[in-house]
């Protein structure tokens, strides 16, 4: 199993190890609840390093881009970046990422974890004609996420980058605990936070400084089990639960992130005739009205018909309700429209809601 | 830590009996690996089970595990505080905790589960 560079500092920090895709990652500290509300209410740090990391460079980076992705990365400017996807011809999900535009002739995508060789795969599949060079960096690279309202507070103590200054999806490089990394106002939690980046051979300090100087705000250290009810809650999309190479980008409610104006990218013209002729399906959120949890593949039901499985489902830890996400027949996406989720042997009542279901400084 | 007077299954139920009752529950091994408990489902009072047939479901954020009775009998108790107050399994596993009560049908079946000596020894073994 592969190691992050903080592996060791997840076990002094008392972190439960699992398996995550032949990763060995921390899936709780304290328990997923506290963790899950630190964030909310103070901060948390999580080891992201296992994310995929694919450098592209070249004279024609940017097209080559633009020709991979439905988001407009011609509105990149230098160290800002942007969510968007790597699509099929067919307008679905090779993944979902983040484009940071490093220079006018490099960029590097940030991807999934699980997906990393499939990306670059992909990547590098689709070069023919741009002169570009494309460079898995993923092993050189860590990235932690400091997320929550007390994230800038306690990041400025380390960092002589002027936080305050920095705006939502820019990034600036800089020294975090005098080592060399970029740093961005992203995050996957619903929560203001930073993402920092190094290449560093060393980068333990970096977390132990955070963890340091965190402590007096409530910071806590946090595992992939509080990642993953966080981002559910703040409806923001899982490769493989909730996208993936079956879903539309425009079925997965991202159309945010599709700029036909742009021109012409992989699954554009699936995606154009779509969008013309109406979507049959769309993911919507719901809200368990009787008690239970919803599960991944768990049926979902409307008037005693299958009409969908349950993508992501949880117990949300804010909110102390059971939530989810599921594909519907558009017909049955309004809000309120009542639902049973099959949970073993019941038929639990649920009923379709508006998401976000948890949004910052908002419910 | 464990009970002297509990016994103990493979699976982390515990069970505690008194005259022809059983009190039944998880081991505090098993809250700590299912992590904060959030929902549980309980059996209705006045099911019969048999050995290894399952009582209910506890739910943490993470896990779903099934609970299976260690002996055969009829449920006369459910542990309706954990309706509302499921993280009581975490907070008093051996206690308040408790999932059931069943009218033991057959003391012989104790002498299948382990002794709180035999369980440490189990938790500290390859198996665990």
């Amino acid at each position: 199993m592969k190691k992050t560079r903080f592996y060791e500092c997840h076990k002094a920090l008392g972190g439960r190890m699992i398996e995550f895709f032949s990763w060995e990652m921390p899936v709780e500290f304290k328990g997923i609840i506290e963790e899950h509300m630190a964030v909310r209410t103070a901060a948390g740090l999580f080891d992201v390093s296992h994310m995929g990391e694919i450098m592209v460079r070249g004279k024609d980076a940017l097209a080559f881009i633009q020709h991979l992705t439905p988001n407009d990365a011609g509105r990149l400017a230098l160290n800002q970046a942007q969510y968007t996807a790597l699509t099929t011809p067919q307008g679905t999900f090779v993944d979902d990422m983040l484009v940071y535009c490093l220079s006018l002739e490099e960029y590097l995508l940030v991807v999934n974890a699980a997906n990393t060789d499939k990306d670059f795969g992909w990547v590098a599949a689709h070069q023919a004609g741009f002169a570009v060079s494309v460079e898995n960096v993923s092993d050189g690279y860590s990235q932690l996420a400091l997320q929550g309202p007390k994230a800038q507070e306690i990041l400025q103590t380390l960092t002589s980058i002027n936080l305050a200054g920095m705006k939502s999806f820019w990034a600036e490089h800089g020294k975090v605990a005098g080592i060399d990394a970029l740093v961005s106002r992203t995050g996957y939690t619903g929560e203001d936070g930073f993402e920092i980046y190094t290449t560093s051979a060393q980068p333990a300090a970096i977390l132990e400084e955070i963890m340091k100087v965190g402590q007096p705000f409530g910071l806590l250290p946090i595992g992939l089990g509080a990642r993953d009810t966080l981002r559910l809650e703040a409806k923001l999309m899982l490769y493989g639960n909730d996208i993936d190479d079956t879903t539309t980008v425009l079925e997965a409610d991202l159309k945010w992130i599709i700029k036909f104006k742009k021109g012409d990218f992989l699954g554009r013209d699936v995606l154009e005739k779509q969008l013309t002729e109406g979507i049959k399906r769309k993911i919507v959120g719901f809200e368990l009205i009787e008690k239970g949890i919803p599960r991944p593949h768990y049926p979902v039901f409307a008037a005693g018909q299958k009409a969908g499985q349950v993508c992501s489902g949880t117990f949300s830890p804010f909110l102390k309700k059971s939530i989810g996400l599921v594909y519907l027949p558009v017909e049955l996406t309004g809000i309120g429209t009542e639902v049973e989720v099959g949970i073993r042997d019941r038929q639990v009542k649920a009923k379709v809601v508006s998401t976000p279901f948890y949004k910052r400084g908002g419910k | 830590m464990y009970p002297k007077e509990y016994r103990f299954t493979k699976d982390h139920e515990w069970v505690k009996v008194e005259g022809d009752t059983a009190t039944i529950g998880i081991t505090d091994f098993a809250q700590k690996q299912l992590g904060d408990v959030v929902y549980v489902e309980l059996p209705a009072v006045g099911k019969t089970l048999d050995v290894h047939q399952t009582i209910g479901v506890v739910e943490s954020v993470k896990a779903v595990s099934d609970v299976y009775s260690p002996l055969s009998g009829e449920v006369i108790a459910i542990n309706e505080d954990l309706n509302n107050s499921p993280e009581t399994l975490n907070h008093d596993p051996h206690g308040k905790g408790w999932i059931i009560r069943l009218r033991l049908k057959n003391k012989s079946d104790l002498d299948q589960l382990m002794t709180v000596g035999d369980y440490e020894k189990f938790l500290e073994g390859p198996a665990s």
